[in-house]
């Protein structure tokens, strides 16, 4: 009970009774080391327990030999945001040690690896050793395999201290290895061995329990937001993707590709319906996703902050000539490399106004590992709908971390394909002397209709092109011809917003303090709203899931007072664009931005607000 | 599907159509630029090939030279993409219908500057689609600026004299594995054709280094990018001709010496009549020894420099449907609900 949760208000350890599902573990490992599995062990057992979990991975940009903590979060009150200290550490990098003392509440729990000899400062904790090296000695393992299997040895130890079911870790194993007996039992062999050797010789002096819960996991899954987003874009349909690596997007990709053959071989023909091409850099993936996405295909890309800069003259160029693709930004620290393996939202404004000229791009904004899903599918259909680039804006923390979150829902209706004009459709037109010209806005909403190659009429084809283009998309430098199809491009843009997700309200009637917030700084933001209406502070929270913003966001700026506008990044990037687009109530908005590579805490959000609050009355 | 009766059989196709059908939009280039020329033998070439425009799609960068897209082929879709990096947009929209046939135009700026990278990619790839560098030395867009592949020691009016040796297009395609490496001149329209109509034929990346003056920025008479250059000291490797499939190869119109026959995977076939040199484009070592002695006397050789008809293209190697994946229906594309309920179970 680290912060301060509406349930607990203090230091867990220093008060009387047991804590049981309401506390935070960090393990301290070094990378490369193969902790994932084994901290995925943890995270998965937990939620098999019913007990509502987050795991966040704070990692180094590097591939061995660095510290890397893993920290898992218990709440049975279902908050997933992050905290800041830790009631349980354990450390198992000798490098690290003297520090992650100071991380842990008082009254705390430490498990150390008991050949680490150094000395434990901390006199207001409790510590246990735990004897990794002979237990692995005894358990047989290949030399090249002791590393890796000495992180199941603290699951076996803190598992037993914790009362984390066996049963659970074994599925949990089984999980992980996809059913190989082999890998599942020798593993499980340690962690058996490690329980039984803390069940006879450590004795439990911490408060902290786990218990098997019902009612907060229902119908819940646990996946990252990348995955989760692949998945959701295979179940959209998609055709195309030109990828280039790039942490933290790279396993979005990766993942296309693991689930191309389960989700996209053709049932008759067992051919693919799908094609994943490793492009040669983000120049190249942008050029291939937009090429497929002309030419008729449901086509995406996947990048982070360095490679979304190279894209920015193709998406210039699509968002003109009118071409549907998506981009998934999976954010990470910038500018520059910046810290590639942490996390931000600051990559909001130069989506928005990305590339020369006036453009406006189409931005989604996914909360939670579901809409990561749902997003996956629905962008392709705005893209399509709407004839432009449509940003998907995910994140580190979103994207490589594992969530706890609802199940993915089947899509609630078919695939939106769009303006799309085949032989017979042309020749319904010429029947009906009606006019087809590339770029004309027909129905009055700003979309144009569409054909792509291959269409065998010859009146379907056409020269699609940066430069300036007139109505059947004949180049033209008429002053009057450009203007006209630039505000008609703008006019389609904020007619887009009946296409895209609306915003989520939250409130218990009506308070003059607004809380504006979007993607994963969510979960730090309706806990921080629970802590404030502790206190007696109400507050409505409004998610924002898309951009062009819909009208809801300026009714919420009128209906209060002061709007908070909680993001993780230095400049307040979300509140710049509400300025802008909503001049008139700028005086209201406040910025409750940082950022320091780490995802948002409930403690700060609401130390800010209520800072803020203090001088208003 | 609709293609126009023939009306006058004389004036058309095999497959009904006119040249006119295969022309484009008027040319707005300098008058005598290379481009045009090239513009011309790719309407001939496709014309005589009986190719139904709606067949083709267009591709290019930005240049003076990417501009010709325009000039050909009206009947047929094409992208007129960003400065260098044509190839990518060629290689995402030709995944969207695998039998039609892309026709890339680039320029030397375009392709062995700024776009080097995506020109070494889509040859290692071997992404089928012709790619024809329309090569002058400069960046006639731009008005004159010295380009990758301007000789050493070449001067122009206002750029001084180039202080660098140049990139070799043909060189560069066969070190990236290039299976179809051409060197034409835009003076020599008939071979030009006989190339475009291999490199439309070829299964794979089909590079044409096409030496194509510009007569506004650069048209000096000792540079090899220049016409008369060209005219006088061009060096064909062979005469070629490009004979369809199904058509008999008749032997008596060579009366000297056995020509070399390629057979494409279409079935078509190049034929090669020997000249001076005994190429065989076949061979790699020999491609890579003739490019060199060309530098090294500072020749204009043309004609078929490598190729090889039997390497798997980029889209062999996906698997895909048959059919093109542009025109599946959404039951092909969205998986069913049994599905989902599988990767959440998985998940739980
Ligand atoms: C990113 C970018 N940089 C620069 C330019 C300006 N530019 C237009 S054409 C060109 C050079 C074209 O040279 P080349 O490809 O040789 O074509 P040519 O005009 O000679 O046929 C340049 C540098 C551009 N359009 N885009
Ligand atoms: S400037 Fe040169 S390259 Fe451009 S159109 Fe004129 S002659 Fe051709
Ligand atoms: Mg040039």
């Amino acid at each position: 009970m680290s912060d301060e949760s509406p349930s607990h208000a203090i230091g867990a350890g220093v008060q009387a009774g047991p804590v049981v599902n309401d506390f935070c573990i960090t393990i301290s490992t070094v990378n490369g080391s193969g902790s994932a599995t084994a901290n995925n062990l943890l995270l998965r057992a937990l939620f098999r327990m019913g007990i509502p979990v987050s795991g966040k991975n704070i990692f180094p940009s590097n591939i061995q030999g660095l510290p890397t903590w893993y920290t898992i979060r218990l709440s049975k009150d279902g908050y997933l945001a992050r905290l800041e200290k830790d009631d349980i550490v354990v450390a198992m990098n000798p490098a690290s040690f003297s520090r992650e003392m100071d991380f842990i509440l008082p009254g705390g729990v430490l498990f150390y690896a008991d050949d680490i000899k150094q000395e434990i400062t901390r006199t207001d904790i409790i510590a246990y050793p735990m004897p990794v090296k002979k237990l692995i000695k005894d358990a047989d393992v290949a030399p090249n395999m002791r590393d890796y299997i000495a992180n199941m040895v603290y699951v076996g130890v803190v598992g037993q201290m914790l009362g984390i079911s066996l049963d659970e870790l074994y599925a949990a194993l089984d999980f992980h290895f996809k059913g190989k007996k082999k890998a599942i039992d020798s593993n499980f062999n340690v962690i058996k061995a490690a329980a039984d050797w803390a069940a006879a010789n450590l004795e439990k002096k911490d408060p902290y329990r786990v218990e098997r819960m019902t009612g907060m996991t229902d119908d819940c899954i646990m996946a990252d937001g990348n995955t989760s987003a692949a998945l959701g874009a295979l179940f959209g349909g998609l055709q195309f993707s030109g990828w280039y690596p790039i942490t933290p997007a790279t396993s979005l990709a990766e993942s296309l590709n693991e689930y191309l053959p389960m989700l996209r071989k053709d049932p008759q023909t067992g051919k693919y319906t799908c094609i994943v091409v490793q492009s040669e850099d983000e120049l190249a993936a942008i050029g291939m996703t937009i090429g497929a996405g002309w030419a008729g295909l449901r086509s995406m890309t996947s990048t982070s902050g360095p490679g979304l800069s190279l894209m920015s003259e193709y998406l210039g160029l699509a968002y003109y000539a009118e071409v549907p693709c998506v981009v998934w930004d999976v954010q990470r620290v910038g500018p520059s490399t910046g810290l590639p393996t942490r996390t931000q939202q600051g990559d909001l404004t130069q989506v928005y106004f990305n590339g020369h000229g006036d453009t406006q791009f189409v931005m989604l904004i996914p909360g939670s590992v579901n809409e990561c899903f749902e997003f996956g599918w629905r962008a392709l259909d705005v893209a399509e709908r709407v004839q432009t680039p449509v940003i998907v804006m995910s994140d580190l923390d979103l994207g490589m971390n594992q969530w706890m979150t609802k199940k993915f829902d089947y899509p609630d209706r078919p695939l939106d394909r769009g303006k799309i004009l085949w032989e017979e459709d042309i020749d319904a037109l010429v029947k009906e002397n009606k006019d087809w010209g590339r770029y004309l806005d027909v129905d009055g909403d700003g979309i144009p209709y569409r054909t792509v190659a291959g269409n065998k009429h010859p009146r379907s084809a056409y020269f699609a092109r940066g430069t300036g283009h007139d109505e059947y998309g004949k180049y033209s430098e008429e002053p009057e011809v450009w203007e006209r199809v630039l505000d008609r491009i703008a006019r389609k843009i904020q007619n887009s917003t009946a296409y895209l997700p609306a915003p989520v309200l939250t409130s218990d009637g009506k308070s003059e303090i607004g809380i504006i917030v979007s993607g994963s700084a969510e979960p730090a933001v309706m806990e921080a709203r629970d802590q404030l209406k502790h206190k007696g502070v109400a507050t409505d929270v409004l998610r924002i899931r898309s951009i062009p913003f819909h009208d809801e966001v300026k009714d919420f700026l009128r209906d209060h007072q002061r709007v908070y506008v909680v993001e993780l990044n230095r400049d307040g990037q979300m509140g710049q664009l509400l300025t802008i687009n909503y001049p008139e109530y700028a005086t209201r908005l406040f910025k409750v931005a940082h950022t320091d590579g780490l995802a948002l805490t409930a403690k700060w959000v609401r130390e800010t607000i209520e800072a803020r609050e203090e001088k208003v009355s | 599907m609709t293609n126009p009766v023939s009306v006058s059989p004389a004036n058309v196709n095999l497959v009904g159509l006119s040249r006119s059908d295969y022309r484009g939009a008027a040319s707005t280039l300098c008058q005598g630029c290379g481009h045009n020329g090239i513009a011309s033998q790719i309407v001939a070439a496709l014309y005589e090939m009986n190719l139904i425009p709606e067949n083709v799609v267009k591709f290019s960068g930005i240049g003076c030279s990417s501009k010709s897209p325009t000039y050909f082929l009206s009947r047929s879709f094409g992208f007129n993409g960003l400065h260098g990096r044509m190839p990518s947009l060629a290689l995402g929209a030709l995944a969207a219908d695998t039998s039609l046939k892309g026709i890339g135009v680039s320029g030397d700026g375009d392709s062995a500057s700024i776009g080097m990278g995506q020109f070494k990619h889509i040859i290692r790839r071997n992404v089928p689609m012709v790619y024809i560098v329309e090569n002058n030395g400069v960046y006639g867009l731009t008005k004159g600026q010295f380009s990758a592949t301007a000789e050493k020691g070449l001067t122009l009016k206002k750029q001084g004299v180039n202080q660098f040796l140049p990139v070799d297009i043909c060189a560069e395609a066969l070190v990236a594995n290039a299976t179809f490496v051409a060197r034409s001149f835009a003076g020599d329209p008939r071979q030009l054709k006989e190339l475009l109509k291999a490199a439309i034929s070829h299964h794979g990346i089909a590079i044409l280094d096409v030496i194509s003056p510009c007569v506004t920025f650069h048209n000096q008479d000792n540079s090899i990018h220049s016409y008369t250059f060209g005219k006088e000291h061009e060096i064909p490797l062979h005469e070629l001709s490009y004979v369809p499939a199904r058509e008999d190869i008749t032997v008596e119109d060579y009366e000297e010496g056995a020509p070399r026959e390629v057979t494409l995977h279409d079935g078509s076939t190049i034929v090669l009549k020997k000249l001076d040199k005994d190429h065989d484009p076949t061979n790699r070592l020999q491609a890579a020894m003739v490019l060199e002695e060309a530098r090294r006397k500072n020749e204009l050789i043309t004609g078929l420099i490598y190729i090889n008809p039997d390497e798997p293209s980029f889209f062999d190697g996906y698997g895909l449907v048959e059919e093109p994946l542009n025109r599946l229906d959404d039951s092909r594309l969205r998986p069913g609900r049994e599905a989902l309920d599988q990767l959440n179970a998985m998940f739980m």
